[in-house]
């Protein structure tokens, strides 16, 4: 069930490609170590082990149905530079590779049509639990005809994205506005490592676009306004190819002290002519498009204003190695959840993996299970709950603020309190602003008040969640009085690993309010180090 | 900031009126899309305005919309551009062609680009056995394929595509695209079957009139009629599949007549489509038969002038010269050792190193 066609969705921007450790020269555990230290040794490692292990075998999979991976001169599946990584493991489609794996994901959807039923374009509104508290099912509104169903579910795995939406600007789409993270929080499972939000150091300063890490990784370079590649004082080994919150966190810097470039000073040039242009015609084809139409500039000849901007949500809902979280019958995979092998800061190229490897792991652990059970039944009490508070939203008067100033507030909020640098009196002025959004959130009023496509009241629905998400990452990072990974606190700069080497948990109180927790790093072989690039 | 008026063309499904226009002033600098002006408008002054949308950066081809009468993604049209092509000056958004409403400019791709997709068997049909590593594959084969795989479904070349206006049954450029990413994957087990099946479909690859519309339309350069003609030249030249449709022997005739006139000789272009690429085709007796089915449309472009009864009897006749020129071009082309095709990600181009 997805509230887009399955390929709107936003895996389709995912650009640059999934690490696997496929090359002779390579080996999962250097793989496995990458990821750990691009953490900031907050990622759990019996889970960063397990994604490690088994990303060689998922590319061969994905090549296997017809991923059209980009080849070496042999043939083979040929590999590039991404940032944070040891080695050259990144396998690629062009700049396009979310994009093709997707697609071909949905190839294999429509080839298994007989066993796979697909429900496009519906919005799941809220899951259920039955008496015991076991997952049961979710309550979902047909958007083209505005009809609700209960959909009774032995299993329910969440695969909903991320919640970018909460920020403006963002790399995200209009979609991600945080359902299965708010939905699963609202039944009581616990959300993990909210406070870690990825700013991605290569967002188009014209309006906040995505340009691919793969830019760096094809040799592009980033300059401040002296001309200098700055990131030599910063990561003198990795220079661009360094993790993102200490590419981000430089970047910002060079803006902050002065050496921006563009009008307002608030850009850095990305230099993509430093790369051979057949080559950029080949593997970077989309970035040539988006400077051309996004920004007037031709890549291929001038630098490109670009800034940091967010990206993605480390955190999510909270689940084990197979998908599972603390609510049985309730899985999660992808950027709605938290396994975590992330931890503090995602390194390009592991989240596609992510999503893959752990949305395998959920489905087959949730089909064995569901072998010996008997279909429950969702009381459809819930539908009807829904059902009214839909109506109760189309009822509301037309007095409150409109829901698109209140979605407006909230990203430009959590953009300038809750970013790359953040402190405890800029975090508090974003959860007095959130809280009163919340409130005025709850009187909105929509125009829509028809059945067949109302996107205004679902919007209303997205606000609900969003304000929920931005809620537990604000208060996440108001307890974590340390700077780790792509947490960055002004008033306490420093990594505290005796305090603070262990995940922040949010779960909805009784009250409504949440309830912070806190749960331990799981570690294997690599001990916490300086983080040096 | 400049100001900038949308006309969008509003229906409501469940108000029994007929579909209308609406304006609305909207205020974003030049460069940013219809898409952002179509939601501020949704934002400010009617959040009712249906419209699929999701990444804004064309990527999710969600936002396929006509603007001023073309089809494109509203996120990848900018306001000043739009503007410009505006016959009055307003911008006017509508719904994609040849697919029905749902609701404002929100169409039902299921009922016919998502039908059509499914037609082609799109799924990789791969060469047994599967090894256990990746298939090795030559380089350039992947990045070819890449031009087609580019497609993001967002349906403007299907809007647009003037076969399908007349045949709806057409395949089409999106789904035949889609085809021509199997059909040139080295992986793929089944590419003459794949081929014959749409050579042999009435409503498949000779189906396309080679009108250029889908790729004008295609926002992301994927020349959906590049990829037909391909899998035309792989189904005729490679495979050498004569389909029921005599689509190969039209195009081997159309390409030997203007070899040997220098021009299109149309009185020998449809027997020879009929009858086989050879001058005694008008002689076969089958031939005189399906002739005689296409009467009414010979009557039609004599009468419109398409031919002359004159041009009948004798051939266009080119000077000396002239045909020369055309003879060299066709032995340039049939000299080299393998066929050129063109495809965007595939750049002969390096002069910077």
């Amino acid at each position: 069930m997805s509230k887009v066609h399955p390929v709107r969705s936003h895996s389709v921007a995912a650009a640059g490609g999934i690490n696997a450790a496929i090359a002779i020269d390579d080996d999962w555990t250097e793989h496995a170590y990458d990821t750990v230290k691009g953490s900031d040794f907050l990622g759990d490692q019996d889970a960063i082990e397990i994604m490690c292990s088994e990303a060689p075998g998922e590319a061969m999979h994905l090549e296997h149905i017809g991923v059209t991976f980009h080849r070496n001169e042999k043939g083979e599946l040929d590999l590039r530079a991404f940032g944070g990584a040891s080695k050259k493991r990144t396998a690629y489609v062009a700049d396009i590779t979310g994009q093709a794996i997707l697609h071909v994901l949905y190839e294999q959807l429509m080839r298994h049509h007989l066993t796979v039923d697909r429900y496009e374009e519906w919005f799941a509104t809220s899951l259920i639990l039955d008496d015991d508290g076991v997952c049961a099912g979710a309550v979902a509104r047909d958007i083209r005809s505005g009809a609700m169903e209960v959909f009774d579910a032995k299993s329910v795995i969440l695969a909903n994205g991320g919640n970018g939406q909460c920020y403006k600007p963002t790399t995200n789409a209009l979609i991600c506005t945080g359902d299965g993270i708010a939905q699963a929080y609202r039944i009581g499972a616990p959300i993990m490592d909210m406070e870690m939000v990825q700013y991605h150091p290569t967002t188009l300063a014209e309006n906040g676009f995505l340009i691919t890490e793969g830019a760096r990784g094809e040799g592009a370079h980033l300059l401040n306004s002296e001309g200098r590649r700055f990131m030599e004082d910063y990561a003198p080994s990795k220079m661009e190819l360094a993790s993102r919150d200490v590419v981000s966190r430089a970047e910002q810097t060079e803006i902050n002290e002065g050496r921006g470039v563009g009008a307002d000073g608030q850009g850095i040039y990305l230099d993509v002519t430093v790369v051979p242009k057949k080559r950029v015609l080949e593997a970077l084809r989309e970035i040539v498009n988006i400077g051309r139409d996004f920004a007037g500039t031709d890549i291929t000849r001038e630098p490109i204003m670009i800034r940091p901007g967010q990206h993605y949500i480390m955190g999510g809902v909270k689940t084990d190695v197979d998908g599972q979280t603390p609510i049985t019958g309730l899985y999660a995979a992808g950027e709605v959840a938290c396994v975590s092998v992330h931890g503090g800061n995602r390194l390009g190229a592991n989240s596609l993996l992510d999503t893959l490897i752990f949305g395998r792991r959920s489905g087959e652990h949730a089909a064995n299970r569901g072998k010996d059970m008997a279909m429950p039944h969702a009381p459809a009490s819930r539908m009807r709950e829904d059902a009214m508070m839909i109506s109760d939203i189309l009822d509301r008067p037309r007095d409150g603020r409109r829901l698109s100033e209140i979605k407006d507030e909230l990203g430009t909020t959590m953009n300038e309190h809750v970013a790359v640098y953040r402190d405890e009196d800029g975090l508090n002025t974003a959860h007095e602003t959130v809280h009163r959004l919340k409130e005025e959130a709850s009187k909105a009023y929509v125009d829509d008040h028809g059945s067949v496509f109302n996107q205004d009241v679902l919007g209303a629905l997205e606000v609900g969640y969003m304000l929920d998400c931005a809620e537990a990452t604000i208060v996440s990072a108001i307890d974590r009085k340390e700077s780790r990974g792509a947490q960055f606190r002004l008033d306490y700069p420093e990594r505290r690993d005796e305090e603070w080497l262990k995940h922040i948990n949010v779960t909805r109180g009784a009250d409504g309010e949440p309830e912070i927790s806190y749960s331990p790093v799981t570690i294997t072989k690599w001990q916490p180090e300086v983080r040096k690039y | 900031m400049a100001e900038y008026t949308l006309r969008l063309r509003r229906y409501d499904p469940e108000s029994g009126d007929a579909p209308y226009w609406e304006e609305h002033t909207i205020e974003l600098e030049p460069h940013r899309s219809v898409l952002e002006g179509i939601l501020q408008a949704k934002a400010r002054f009617d959040g009712s305005i249906g419209i699929r949308c999701s990444c804004r950066a064309a990527i999710c081809g969600s936002c396929g919309v006509r603007i001023n009468g073309r089809p494109d993604l509203a996120c990848h049209t900018h306001l000043d551009k739009a503007e410009r092509r505006a016959k009055d000056g307003i911008i006017e958004v509508e719904p994609m062609g040849n697919m029905p409403v749902i609701k404002d400019l929100i169409v039902d791709m299921e009922a016919v680009h998502w039908k059509k997709i499914r037609r082609v068997t799109p799924w990789l049909i791969a060469k047994q056995p599967v090894p256990v590593r990746e298939y090795i594959v030559p380089r350039e084969s992947m990045v070819d394929v890449t031009q087609s795989m580019a497609c993001i479904q967002c349906g403007a070349c299907v809007s647009d595509c003037l076969s399908m206006e007349v045949d709806p049954k057409f395949i089409g450029p999106a789904a035949l695209a889609k085809a021509y990413r199997f059909v040139g994957d080295p992986r793929d087990d089944q590419h003459f079957e794949r081929l014959k099946d749409l050579a042999e479909d009435p409503h498949g690859i000779y189906d396309c009139t080679h009108c250029f519309a889908c790729i004008d339309a295609c926002p992301k350069d994927v020349a959906p009629m590049s990829q037909i003609m391909r899998l035309r030249r792989r189904a005729g030249n490679d495979f050498n599949i004569e389909d029921r449709n005599n689509g190969e022997r039209h195009e081997s005739a159309f390409v030997s007549l203007v070899k040997q006139y220098g021009l299109l000789n149309e009185a020998e272009l449809l027997p020879r489509s009929y009858g086989g690429d050879t001058p005694l085709a008008k002689f076969k007796p089958s031939v005189a038969l399906e002739m005689a089915t296409t009467l009414p449309a010979i009557a039609r472009a004599l009468l419109r002038r398409k031919v002359t009864p004159a041009a009948v009897l004798k051939p266009h006749k080119l000077p000396k010269q002239d045909l020369a020129a055309v003879r060299r071009i066709y032995d340039e082309v049939e000299g080299r050792e393998q066929r050129a095709e063109f495809n965007i990600y595939i750049s002969g181009k390096d002069e910077d190193r």
